[in-house]
């Protein structure tokens, strides 16, 4: 069976500074991908060149088979529709309050009728354990964890096929960052949709992938199942998995 | 190590062409977008709202001061030739022609245009734009692309608002301090008045409100590194919108009036 997501060899440079060189991987329809790695690794942009937020400089990125570096306005529409996307920052729209927010995509983007999108996006909002009043709030009222949950019910509320999570526990203190990491469990297998993550939070690495790679220098230097992890005979992984400063990564820091 | 005065010229003169390019880009990308559907009528409704409406007093009371400072200062030096009949010909010719839209146009682009550029400019940063891309709406229609038209739509009206208003201000000035007889006065207005004065006045206010939201929104859209990058966003979009205004002024002057 064909990958849901297929990376080959995708390159991104920013100037002089190359981000990615040359990126494979492969997510298989239903799996739950983490991409892990140090802070200013390129994980966001890894997620940004799979989402069309950013054009890959060289390679493929095919979604169901699609090649989706060049497409169209109205064919990049129909595959975005597949997506939804949880925020690093959550990424709420001020000016909505937390309903409209949810009910965004299916008012917009797929014509539902402002009520009908109404009580999807309370359903939505149930989903992720916020009462139906919470809806009726403006972001900047909300905590960083309840933003959190409201963004992921914005990111489930068309139902996608694939949802990407950009450091969904960034920020949080670690029982909601648990709390978080159940949601997405939850969401993600009641949806049955496919899940690339990125974070560097273990915790949260080991909760919600089945499967992790380990982005460290523009390139995929580890992947494998969750449970292997401990055990990948990788430096690069032993290293960042316990949050040693010695080792084969070098932080750029410059000594005092 | 000092740079080549030479090579610093060069430097400049690229990255004025390459603003320049960028801004064309820009411009042709949000035209190309507003005349395709969907069109966001709720959010060209909200944006006709904000510049429109909500910048109805500050538009009117800089043309009711400067229609009372025109009749003053005219009065000054017209006293001296004894041809004061000629104020209010001045007054409204003035306003209709330049003060009108170049006042009211400065006015927007710095209540409005640096309110776009933050406002877009904070989406940017904080990823709300990439939101919109990633919830299948199209930035540029959803954002740009409705406070362009708003812009173009409303910036007529408000000068149209700031012409009547700054007529008024020299009324004022001209019947209740100069003693011109009111009746006079209102009908050498309208006597001297052509329509050519007025529509000049609307046409520039169309180019001035396609000039504001197209600074505010490009400079919004482009912006980067936080608070600072929103700020200096703000700060570029009223400067360029103004200069822009000052410099289209003078071209569309010519396309009307030079012989």
């Amino acid at each position: 069976m064909s990958p849901k997501i297929s990376l080959k060899g995708v390159t991104k440079s920013f100037g002089p500074k190359k981000v990615l060189q040359g990126i494979d991987l492969d997510v298989a329809t239903g799996e739950s991908v983490v991409v892990i790695g140090g802070s200013g690794t390129g994980k966001s942009v890894l997620l940004k060149c799979i989402l069309g937020l950013l054009r890959p400089d060289s390679g493929s990125i095919c979604v169901d088979g699609e090649e989706t570096a060049d497409l169209g306005d109205s064919v990049r529409d129909r595959v975005m529709r597949k997506f939804g996307m949880l925020f690093q920052g959550g990424a709420l729209f001020d000016s909505l309050r937390v309903w409209e927010n949810v009910a965004f995509g299916p008012i917009q983007s797929d014509g539902m009728a402002p009520d009908a999108a109404h009580d999807v996006a309370i359903a939505k909002l149930g989903a992720v354990g916020l009462d139906p009043e919470v809806g009726e709030l403006y972001p900047a009222e909300l905590s960083g964890g309840m933003q959190k949950r409201v963004a992921l019910a914005r990111a489930i509320a068309r139902e996608p096929e694939i949802i990407f999570f950009d450091e969904p526990t960034t920020g949080l203190d670690p029982i909601m960052a648990d709390v978080i990491n159940n949601l997405i469990v939850k969401s993600v297998s009641d949806l049955g949709a496919t899940a690339v993550s990125i974070t560097h939070d273990m915790a949260s690495a080991r909760k919600i992938g089945h499967r992790m790679a380990m982005l460290y220098g523009g390139r995929l230097v580890w992947q494998g199942p969750t449970s292997e992890v401990d055990r990948s005979g990788n430096p690069y992984v032993d290293q960042f998995i316990h949050g040693r400063a010695e080792g084969p990564i070098q932080m750029q820091v410059r000594s005092l | 190590m000092s740079v080549p005065l030479i090579t610093l010229l060069g430097r400049m003169t690229l990255a004025f062409l390459e603003a320049i390019g960028a801004v064309s880009a820009f411009a042709v990308q949000a035209v190309r977008f507003a005349i395709q559907p969907p069109w966001y009528r709720q959010q060209i409704l909200r944006q006709v709202m904000e510049i429109g409406y909500y910048s109805l007093p500050v538009v009117g009371l800089t043309a009711i001061f400067t229609g009372m400072v025109l009749a003053l200062q005219s009065y000054t030096g017209f006293a001296r030739f004894s041809a004061e009949s000629a104020i209010p010909n001045v007054v409204v010719v003035s306003l209709t022609r330049e003060l009108g839209p170049v006042l009211a146009g400065l006015m927007v682009a710095g209540r409005v245009g640096a309110a776009m550029a933050a406002e877009i400019g904070t989406m940017r940063v904080t990823e709300q734009i990439d939101a919109l891309t990633t919830l299948s709406t199209n930035p540029f229609k959803y954002l740009v692309v409705p406070r362009l038209i708003a812009g173009i739509i409303t910036l007529p009206f408000l000068v149209l608002v700031a012409d009547i208003i700054g007529v008024m201000g020299g009324y004022l000035v001209g019947v209740y301090k100069l003693d011109f007889n009111d009746v006079a006065y209102l009908r050498n207005t309208i006597d001297f008045l052509q329509f050519q004065d007025v529509f000049s006045g609307l046409v520039k206010a169309a180019v001035f409100g396609f000039l504001i939201t197209l600074m505010g929104c490009y400079h919004g859209y482009n912006s980067r590194g936080g608070a600072q990058g929103v700020g200096m966003a703000t700060t570029n979009a009223v400067v360029s919108a103004s200069i822009l205004i000052l410099t289209f002024n003078y071209f569309i002057t010519e396309a009307f009036f030079a012989r």
